[in-house]
């Protein structure tokens, strides 16, 4: 391949795989309704463009394969191929060949032809089995359109009708120029009449989809005067032939009656655009249901217009975006130093720098906040492989699932949007897998056949919260503790809430799968869901009832750039605590504190006995003192029950940054990250629950106890 | 008297020479090839960092990036010595598994920027107790004076090292 195109190849992967996501979320929407002429053209379009691309680059296999499905589904959209399950079937294959196809060309790896041949014969036979020819090239223009519903002032101006004859040079598309707005423009002066010749469009596989073909012939029934059309024809310099001639007429006209505009459609103004050329201009797929809006389904609004001149988005490198969040850590680092400085001066000499540095301040916040939204994706790029992979995991199972999806646009961070999609995954084959009965079993307890999974996110407080619920058997409470009595995990004469046992199956090595298979059941899973969710900054917990059902709630810090801290003193170092790990500070009393058999230390607060940290010892540094009743007890929130964290001091709270110990260093058990402080010196930020872990590993614990 | 400090240009454009900044420690000079070399600063507080080996005497803020201050006297289980106005901090810039690290190392002083020819630059000798030398790439002469040149690839790794200490008798 040419060396100048190599630089197209990432671009066409990352549209291709968007195209192919787009495909399979409208084929599952085909399956419930299959006359939905947006998720046809949807999965048309995806198949054209991957075609397209994949011609260009030389990607010959990728090529025919698409061109074959592309056929398939142009019957599909003029009707001659009947959308039933089965031609669903093997599109969605065909759409998993295309992911494997692009995925080894992008890894220039070998494909397997065998792997393809399969689903490409049935795609063949597909196309065969329909006795309509096959409809690849429209080319009888539309008539022309009723003009739109614009009315006419019942004027005695001087009516006009001109007549344009419009010829854009080939490139017109591609110099950006969108019809759409001229034919908007007269519109908006008088009756519009448009029809467009397309006798030179060619065959599909041919066209060009930048390449315009068109001609208009446009006639205009206006009391504008011809200076003023005139001047609306000047942008067409330089990219259009035309010919415009104007004829006064007589009498003012009566108007046509205009037809309803159609409502609905997006980009296109009124019905003016008669430009049928499907691939051309991507909305106007819908000019034939234009006509019949008020029986075809309201339109979601998605239709892109291609060549708009304002883009709503843009692809970002994610680089870039990481560049500039250091940028504005570093700002906030900055602005922080000078605060401090600005906090010991005299005030009244200096009150306009510290209205200056108060300034700054709020502009820096509102500048962190604004670029950490930029990473921020709406979960529904996690939610959306759901539907597919539910499909696929109950047509092997045998089970009917039918999955909710709410709150798909509650945003998060990408890098913890990445994270989830493991996790999220092995949850929802659990609950599949285990937790949805079997249709009889199911009607057998009174329950519709088909179990419901339901997918919510929403915000709450500085997180974001996704649960996952199904309706099936929930947790079997008593199989569960024997299993950990089995494993050792529960000692015979332990008592547990119901909500303890249920935490179990978060164990390591747990599973009560009565067979293992390959979707889940060997006990690998939950734990990992559990220590990955963690290592995020959250938690998971369950929620079951058994027979009826089981919900999975995940609790996720919205970003994992930036943290509430407390700083705390430690000797002559500070170290930085989660303020969202914090329940309380206290000051310990002596009496208070009570040492274990093994060496341990625990609190008496209220009416617990907490275990102490001492985190001198934990960090290895030379505390102030070592009498607990000299420092100050950081009551932390860790699984397990509350610990007594020793400090020397409290300081300040702040909003820090979190930077990586791990990029020119290494993870160190006991810490999470690190910061810069107004100083310039480096803060560790402790990582509590691997420190409380550990410590309290060694020395015995006492188990938080009720008095 | 042929002691090549200063490289001249057309020495630069030599691919056959190197150029390499020197230190010392314990009274051993070595080296370090110059385009690992990012900066040299003078020694500044470090935040002590836990459970990490005692070489590691903790990180600090060099522009924005939490990087991790080495003391070369340990590394090589030499002992320690009171950090004076000469105790520089290298900072290095280092390969590992391909992932590129900085990482600042405590020497007793920096001493010169050598140009040197690439083939003199000799493999180190075979010592007769078993000695690990992971660290050193190779030696080289300068000036009757004995030049070891450091792997800093090798500094963080965490196999085991055993001493490289007994000075080495000149050979040339």
């Amino acid at each position: 391949m040419s060396s100048d195109f190599s630089e197209f190849h990432a671009a066409f992967f990352e549209e291709s795989f968007d195209a192919i996501e787009s495909m399979e979320q409208s084929l599952l929407i085909l399956e419930t309704d299959a006359t939905d002429p947006d998720a046809i053209n949807t999965i048309f379009r995806g198949a054209h463009s991957i075609k397209g691309g994949a011609g260009m680059l030389g990607f010959s296999e990728l090529g025919h394969f698409t061109h074959v499905m592309e056929t398939v589904l142009d019957q599909m959209r003029d009707g001659t191929q009947t959308v039933s399950t089965h031609v669903i079937d093997v599109l969605l294959r065909s759409v998993d060949i295309l992911r494997n196809m692009l995925t080894a060309q992008q890894q220039h790896a070998p494909l397997d032809p065998g792997s393809f041949k399969a689903v490409l014969e049935e795609l063949v036979a597909l196309e065969a089995g329909n006795s309509a020819s096959e409809n690849s090239e429209v080319t009888e223009p539309q008539p022309p359109e009723e003009p739109p519903a614009i009315e006419e002032p019942a004027s005695v101006a001087q009516q006009y009708e001109y007549y344009f004859d419009l010829r854009p040079y080939p490139n017109f598309f591609s110099e950006g120029i969108d019809p759409a707005r001229f034919f908007d423009a007269l519109s908006e002066l008088g009756a519009l009449e448009v029809s467009t010749e397309v006798a030179r469009v060619p065959k599909l596989e041919k066209m060009e989809p930048e390449t315009c073909y068109l001609r208009w012939f446009i006639k205009l029934t206006t009391d504008a005067e011809p200076e003023q059309i005139k001047g609306l024809l000047d942008w067409l310099d330089g990219h259009c032939d035309y010919d415009f001639e104007h004829i006064p007429l007589e009498n003012p006209t009566d108007n046509e009656p205009g037809s309803p505009p159609p409502a609905e459609s997006t980009t296109e103004p009124s019905a003016a655009t008669a430009s049928p050329q499907e691939s051309a201009v991507v909305e106007t797929v819908k000019e034939s249901d234009a006509k019949d809006i008020a029986t075809s389904k309201p339109s979601p609004t998605q239709a892109t217009p291609r060549q708009s001149t304002e883009a709503s988005s843009l692809r970002v490198g994610i680089d870039k975006v990481d560049a500039l969040i250091n940028l504005v850590g570093e700002l906030v680092i900055t602005q922080s130093m000078l605060s401090r400085f600005g906090d010991d001066l005299d005030m009244l000499e200096v009150e306009d720098l510290r209205k200056g540095l108060a300034q700054l301040m709020r502009n820096t916040r509102e500048l962190q906040e604004s670029v950490m939204r930029i990473r921020m994706l709406p979960i529904k790029f996690s939610f959306s492989r759901f539907p597919r992979m539910v499909r696929d995991l109950c047509g092997r199972l045998g089970k009917q699932v039918e999955v909710q999806l709410q709150g798909e646009q509650t945003e998060l961070d990408k890098t913890v949007l990445d994270k989830l999609s493991d996790p999220l995954v092995h949850i929802v084959r659990n609950a599949i897998d285990h937790g949805i009965e079997d249709p009889d079993v199911r009607v057998a307890a009174g329950k519709s056949p088909t179990g419901l999974l339901r997918l919510n996110a929403y915000h709450a407080g500085g997180s974001i919260v996704i649960e996952v619920s199904d309706d099936g058997a929930g947790l079997d409470s008593q199989r569960i503790l024997e299993k950990a009595q089995n494993k050792g995990l529960v000692s015979p004469g332990d008592s547990l809430t119901e909500e303890a046992i249920h935490n179990l199956i978060f164990a390591p090595g747990f599973s009560t799968a009565a067979e293992v298979n390959d979707l889940s059941g060997r006990g690998v899973g939950m734990d990992v869901v559990r220590r990955n969710i963690n290592d995020l900054g959250g938690n998971v917990d369950i929620h079951s009832k058994q027979g009826q059902g089981s919900t999975i709630t995940i609790r996720l810090p919205l970003t994992l750039a930036i943290l509430d801290g407390q700083l705390v003193r430690v000797g002559t170092e500070t170290y930085i605590i989660p303020l969202v790990s914090i329940l309380e500070s206290l000051q310990p009393s002596p009496q208070n504190v009570n040492t274990i058999a093994g060496g341990g230390e625990v609190y008496r607060m209220r009416d617990q006995e907490i275990p102490i940290v001492r985190l001198h010892r934990a960090l290895s540094i030379e505390p102030d003192n070592h009498d607990i009743s000299d420092g100050l007890i950081v009551v932390a929130d860790v699984e397990g029950g509350p610990v007594g964290l020793l400090v020397d001091d409290l300081l300040a709270q702040q909003q820090i940054v979190i930077k990586s110990l791990e990029a020119n260093f290494q993870q160190v058990p006991g810490l999470s990250g690190a910061t810069i402080l107004g100083d310039g010196t480096v803060a560790l930020i402790l990582d509590i629950p691997g420190l409380v872990q550990h410590h309290l590993k060694r020395s015995p614990a006492p188990i938080a106890s009720a008095a | 008297m042929q002691q090549q400090t200063s490289p001249n240009l057309a020495e630069e454009k030599d691919s056959t020479r190197g150029q390499f900044l020197t230190f010392i420690l314990d009274n051993e000079e070595y080296a370090i090839e110059i385009l690992r070399v990012q900066g040299i600063q003078g020694w500044d507080r470090v935040t002590p960092i836990p459970n990490t080996p005692e070489y590691i005497l903790g990180v600090i803020n060099l522009r924005g990036s939490i990087v991790p201050i080495l003391e070369l006297r340990r590394r090589f289980e030499l002992p320690s010595i009171d950090f004076g106005p000469t105790t520089v901090v290298i900072i290095v810039k280092i390969l590992d598994n391909g992932n590129e690290r900085t990482l600042g190392i405590v020497v007793d002083a920096v001493s010169e920027v050598y140009s040197l020819p690439l083939d003199e630059v000799r493999p180190p000798p075979e010592f007769s107790s078993e000695k690990n030398l992971e660290f050193v790439k190779g030696i080289a002469t300068v000036d009757d004076k004995m030049l070891i040149l450091l792997d800093v690839d090798t500094l963080l790794g965490d196999g085991s090292f055993r001493q490289l200490n007994t000075p080495i008798e000149d050979v040339a």
